[in-house]
């Protein structure tokens, strides 16, 4: 069992708070997704759990052990780096068992582990070879292999996907998805890329300035973002957001059109996903700026109320900049923002 | 058009000329001395001194065997090696952790600690030695080996640290951090990680400081007496021994020195940040 559990972590560079009251806890054989742009503490978080950084405040519990003191060797844990780091110097077979001959382990077994990860990673026939010898792939899966022979309770990974080409990535994604629900580890994920995010997490943590705005299950992060930052930032394109004003007992103006909304009397915002409209009769009027082709359907850009509004259509329509359209939002895929607190609105 | 175009051809005919040229007018200037000390030195003690020279040695070991038995140069050669060996020791020894902290901490006065390492090249060495003989004499350091490879090591020292830190900044930190999270402490991740990637670079550093005492005369010269050095004894004798000799103990010095610095080559351009792969 290794629930990991982030209590009050903060982090400071000097003047600079790179990390601000973290708390977060992960369930055993969990797949969790540090999700953010860059800058925005994801890493720090992650070498703070793995011991590579200090907190300057808080708690890090691993399998009901506070950890945080511990040099990384005796946390249980293993890491797979952005840049791979494997040893130059050491065959593919010496850097999968390296932490195994650290542990002093009899050589039968490491041969046996190594063997079984190598497998596991389909790089079988690389044993004998060196790092120089081995594109960005194989080298990624040395990585992979050699974190996953520790049989780590918690296996971490730092932007592992994101040195390798569009193909590739797609493709380790799924494997690495696969081959860590078989081993069972808890795993801790950082990547600035929300499609790697929702495609492999069960859970996404969405970070920004230093704080874990949202940690939600993919599907809820998409669907009810807690707050605007995190409804701007998942889905490509993102959430369009528009003034509302309350006319009273749970009616909105949103761009001259009447709306069922939250009861409240201070203004919000107006959010929906570019998906969620169809041309109808009454809704949203909207002139086209552009229209883009994308083959599986058309992603037209237009001006709503003088804002910048999206909308994803049919790939059969016809439909040229300067048409009026209107656009009718599928009640049940409306979201509302409080402009004070940024929080989703119920 | 076609009678336009040998033009440029011609020019740059002519600038290959010159390139051509350059060179050897540059690798003349290198091999010639060479090889003039090694024709000399693999010549009798008759053809030495007798004039014209031939141009091709003679494979005679007559002035090797005379520099052999020449009264303290055996002795002589066995200081140089004696207080080279112990230069190249101290100098890493005090050189590669002060490399690895500068490329791998960030403390306070950082920039100076770089700025003072390269100003003690900044004092010529003839203020420096006098002093130091007279502090030499007081501990009664003065004519000893140890004596001398330490005034070599700070010599030595700032190259030492210069080229293990290039070497070291090579060595991405993620590989220590990766070794520390399978098992390792700062210790052990040094010497299962950086210590075999970084061993040819060490060993260079090493050679380069062995070559800066093997060939330093002026601190030999002045603070030792009885147990010169190479450099010294021959300069000592300069004026009172014989051609051949100068040849045969130019040769024995300058080999070396030679053959070190071509095989560590490579990790000097690094030192001077000329891409070193």
């Amino acid at each position: 069992m290794a629930v990991i559990e982030i209590k009050n972590v903060a982090k400071r560079f000097g003047e600079y708070q790179a990390l601000e009251d973290i708390n977060l806890t992960i369930a055993d054989q969990e797949f969790m997704v540090l999700l953010g742009a860059s800058g925005c503490g994801k890493s720090t978080l992650l070498r703070i759990i793995c011991g590579l950084e200090t907190a300057t405040e808080g708690e890090v519990w691993i399998g009901g052990k506070r950890i945080d003191h511990l040099p990384p060797k005796d946390r249980g844990i293993a890491m797979v780096f952005q840049n791979y780091a494997v040893f130059p110097h050491l065959t593919v077979f010496e850097n999968i068992g390296f932490g195994l001959r650290m542990a002093k382990l009899p050589n039968d077994e490491v041969k046996r582990r190594v063997e079984r990860t190598a497998g596991l990673m389909h790089i079988d026939q690389l044993l004998g070879r060196y790092s120089g010898e081995l594109s960005g792939g194989q080298r990624q899966r040395v990585a992979v292999a050699r974190a996953l022979a520790m049989e780590p309770d918690v296996i971490l990974m730092d932007e592992p996907l994101s040195n390798l080409d569009a193909l590739l990535r797609m493709e380790m994604r799924a494997e690495l998805k696969g081959v860590l629900a078989q081993s069972k580890t808890t795993a801790i994920y950082v990547t600035h890329d929300q499609v790697e995010a929702m495609s492999m997490a069960d859970r996404i943590s969405v970070m920004h300035e230093g704080k874990i705005i949202q940690a939600a299950s993919p599907i809820e992060i998409y669907r009810d973002p807690a707050a605007e930052f995190v409804a701007g930032f998942i889905g490509n394109p993102p959430m369009n957001f528009l003034n509302a004003t309350p006319s009273g007992g749970g009616k909105w103006t949103v761009a001259g059109t009447s709306m069922n909304g939250p009861d409240s009397n201070a203004p919000l915002k107006f959010a929906i996903r570019p998906e969620d409209m169809q041309l109808g009769e009454s809704g949203l009027s909207a002139i086209v700026k552009v229209v883009e082709p994308l083959g599986a359907h058309l992603l037209v850009t237009c001006d709503v109320d003088g804002a910048l509004f999206r909308a994803v259509l049919d790939s059969d329509l016809t439909i040229h900049p300067g048409d009026k359209l209107t656009l009718t939002p599928q009640a049940n895929r409306v979201r509302w923002f409080d402009p004070q607190t940024t929080r989703a609105v119920a | 058009m076609s009678d336009t175009t040998p033009q440029p051809t011609d020019a740059r005919k002519a600038g290959r000329y010159v390139y051509g040229a350059a060179v050897f007018l540059l690798c003349a200037w290198v091999i010639v001395p060479l090889y003039f000390l090694l024709i000399n030195t693999l010549s009798s003690p008759e053809a030495v001194n007798s004039f014209p020279k031939s141009f091709i040695p003679e494979f005679d070991l007559g002035s090797l065997t005379f520099f052999a038995n020449f009264a303290g140069m055996i002795s002589a050669l066995k200081n140089s090696i004696l207080v080279a060996v112990l230069t190249m020791i101290m100098s890493i020894a005090i050189g590669a952790p002060a490399g690895y902290a500068l490329s791998r901490f960030d403390f306070p006065g950082k920039g100076t600690f770089r700025l003072l390492i390269l100003l003690t090249r900044a004092f010529p060495l003839p203020l420096l030695a006098l002093p130091l003989a007279v502090m030499f004499i007081r501990t009664g350091l003065d004519d000893t080996v140890f004596g001398l490879a330490l005034v070599h090591t700070t010599l030595a020292v700032p190259f030492a640290v210069l080229i293990t830190f290039s070497l070291f900044s090579g060595i991405p930190l993620e590989l220590e951090e990766a070794a520390w999270t399978l098992g390792c402490t700062r210790l052990t991740a040094f010497t299962k990680v950086v210590l075999p990637l970084i061993l040819p670079g060490i060993t260079a550093s090493a050679i380069f400081a062995f070559v800066i005492s093997w060939n330093e005369v002026f601190a030999a010269a002045v603070l030792t007496i009885e147990n010169r050095t190479l450099t010294a004894f021959l300069l000592q004798n300069l004026d009172s021994s014989p051609l051949h000799l100068k040849f045969a103990g130019g040769f024995i010095l300058v080999v070396p020195a030679l053959i070190f610095i071509f095989a560590v080559r490579k990790y000097l351009f690094a030192m001077w940040g000329i891409a070193n792969r």
